[in-house]
């Protein structure tokens, strides 16, 4: 099967982070860019599928120059090609926009499947992969915790994560986008092997007019969303913080679990 | 033009599902917020028990669509009819609770409407600068406010919790029929089955000691197992640590996990993303051990320390044996 996947690239979960100085966004100087978690799952997966079926992953990432770094990474592990959506006209796009930008750069490439995370570590809209199914009109389904491919890749039965400990199992026809939740599979680590392949694999650089699409149809310019800002939240009350070295910050926390908790 | 919002509800045993219950006060306030009327949206078969539920509330309307083919839920049913129920109502705003079963489709709902999508709203304020809508970014570290333009409707879901269900303004509401000729299932049901076989039951734990991605490295797990059986405790987990294979799925606390509330919960190197947090606020003492000051977990905690949990956690099973020693 030929797979299409969508990684996206963010920042590292241990960075630090700062508010920009237009406070729109973060600063993203001197920040570790990694590829999302669930997206590293999703490629698993489709590397997984394609190995099945004789099949081939080609990855795709809309984001700025950076972002070649996180493809390359993806060709290491087994990815045939890449695709990188480099235009500043598909920056800050909404779900809608940015599902549209990846939809038509996936659009003609003959895909039997389209594999995305379910949700990005930074925005979170969680809803990217359905957008871009919407307009691919494929069936989606969001938190999947398991693929099996039938018929030959006609149809596929699918494990949908619910909550509380519950999966339900359906089956839907291919072609089709799964939401890759993170945890159903065990990401490989790139071989010196795969590292040298990856240098001669092609990273395709895209715009929006040659995908068909007016620039003014994605990024900021096609979003309906705006940010006006972004903060700290406001800590409401919180903890009482307890100071000291580590042997007398858990002698207090003792004390007060003992005489003010009435806990231990 | 006045708000039309509708608060399209989930339900299960003919149960409104918790986050519907804090959607309903979402719309509600909402419609206060931008001057306008809310209707509840149901959809299924067999939902006289959540319809007559509903039907208490202070809202507008009760929108029922009613047919075999919404049994199960299925996107492409789900969509088909409210799709066609906004053609032809027009509603400005559709409020969701942010479960994974409406995050599912409604984003997909909002590109088939030609509307816009805002997920996981944790609050709106009407001001100066139009209707602004808060979410976090960054698994809580930050928060960011969104405004939102173009042609209705904004199809917006709230976060567990953002909204108190207790808030809802009872009253009374007329059912009326949606049209559910639209509901064409694109899945096949097969069914439902548990996550993990065996099964650790942390509800019935007094103590947890929560062990997040922080600590690191698996190899250091005996830190926490130290910890652990100095309190008397269940070893709980955030879902990297699950996901790794550090530990075994039965032990993952949030939404996707279980839900725990006991007396005394330490969150050691978590870092406190909704997700995580929804499935252990209602602890009674929570502590938080991280090396983040910011880490929202410490929003919620009771007693916070800041520093490498490495360090911190030793001292602390140390702390506890000597004051069990002593006692
Ligand atoms: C649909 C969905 C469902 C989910 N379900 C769940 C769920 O059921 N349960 C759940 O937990 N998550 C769930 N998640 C994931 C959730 O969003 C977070 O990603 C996750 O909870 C983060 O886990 P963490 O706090 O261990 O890791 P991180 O967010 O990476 O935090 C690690 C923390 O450790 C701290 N730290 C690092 N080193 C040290 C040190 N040496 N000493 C002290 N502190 C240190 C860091 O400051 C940081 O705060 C779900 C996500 C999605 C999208
Ligand atoms: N800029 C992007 N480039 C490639 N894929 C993306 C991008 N943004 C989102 N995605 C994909 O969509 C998924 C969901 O993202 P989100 O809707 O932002 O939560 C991610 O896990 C990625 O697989």
């Amino acid at each position: 099967m030929k797979i299409a996947v969508c990684i996206k690239q963010v920042p590292d979960s241990e960075a630090r982070l700062r508010v920009a100085a237009d406070r729109r966004w973060i600063d993203e100087e001197d920040l570790r860019f990694v590829v999302n978690e669930s997206d590293e799952y999703a490629l698993e997966e489709a590397l997984q599928i394609a190995e099945h079926t004789d099949g081939e992953v080609v990855v795709f990432s809309l984001g700025p120059e950076r972002v070649r770094e996180a493809l390359r990474k993806c060709l290491a592990l087994g990815a045939s090609r890449a695709v990188h959506l480099a235009d500043e006209a598909f920056a800050g796009g909404d779900a809608i926009a940015t599902g549209r930008a990846l939809a038509a750069a996936i659009q003609n490439g003959g895909f039997d499947l389209v594999v995305t995370g379910s949700q990005s570590d930074d925005v979170g809209f969680g809803a990217t992969g359905s957008i871009l199914a919407g307009h691919l009109d494929w069936p989606h389904v969001w938190l999947v915790m398991g693929v099996e491919i039938e018929e030959g890749g006609a149809s596929a039965k699918v494990t949908r994560e619910m909550e509380s400990g519950m999966n339900e199992v359906i089956r839907l026809r291919l072609p089709a986008v799964l939401e890759i939740q993170a945890g159903l599979n065990k990401p490989r680590y790139a071989s010196l092997k795969g590292i040298m392949q990856a240098k001669r694999k092609e990273i395709a650089t895209v715009a929006p007019s040659d995908l068909g699409l007016d620039p003014s149809v994605v990024g900021a310019a096609g979003s309906r969303v705006e940010t006006l800002s972004v903060a700290f939240p406001e800590s409401s009350g919180g903890a009482e913080m307890i100071e000291g070295d580590a042997a007398t910050a858990a002698g207090v926390l003792v004390e007060r679990l003992r005489k003010e908790a009435r806990v231990l | 033009m006045p708000g039309k919002i509708w608060i399209v509800v989930q339900h299960r045993d003919g149960k409104l599902h918790r986050m519907s219950r804090e959607a309903v006060v979402a719309g509600q306030k909402l419609a206060a917020a931008v001057g306008g009327t809310a209707q509840a949206v149901v959809l299924g078969h067999g939902v006289e028990p959540v319809v007559e539920a509903l039907t208490h509330y202070e809202l507008d309307a009760v929108l029922v669509a009613e047919a075999e083919a919404l049994v199960d839920y299925t996107p492409g049913a789900y969509i088909g009819v409210l799709a066609a129920a906004v053609a032809e109502r027009s509603p400005t705003h559709l409020v969701f609770g942010h479960s994974y079963q409406n995050v599912d489709y409604m984003a997909r709902l909002a590109q088939a409407v030609g509307g816009s999508l805002v997920s996981e709203v944790v609050g709106f304020e009407q001001g100066d600068e139009g209707l602004v809508w808060r979410r976090p970014i960054f698994g809580g570290k930050l928060q960011s406010r969104l405004r939102v333009s173009g042609p209705a409707p904004v199809v917006v879901s709230v976060q567990s919790g953002a909204f108190s269900a207790d808030e809802a303004v009872a009253g009374s509401a007329e059912r009326q029929s949606l049209d559910s000729a639209a509901a064409v299932p694109d899945r096949e049901i097969l069914g439902v089955e548990e996550v993990s076989g065996e099964h650790v039951d942390l509800t019935a734990a007094e103590i947890v000691v929560a062990v997040g991605r922080g600590l690191g490295d698996p190899q250091k797990m005996g830190i926490i197992e130290d910890l652990a059986a100095a309190l008397g405790a269940e070893i709980g987990a955030s879902r990297p640590v699950i996901d790794s294979g550090w530990l075994p799925r039965d032990r993952q606390i949030g939404s996707s996990g279980q839900t725990v509330a006991p007396k005394l919960y330490l969150a050691v190197g978590v870092s406190g993303a909704i997700q995580h947090l929804v499935g252990m606020k209602g602890a009674g003492t929570i502590v938080a051990i991280n090396k983040d000051a910011g880490a929202p977990i410490f929003a919620i905690a009771d007693y916070g320390i800041v520093g490498d949990l490495h360090e911190i956690v030793p001292a602390l099973t140390a702390a506890v044996r000597e004051a069990k020693a002593g006692s």
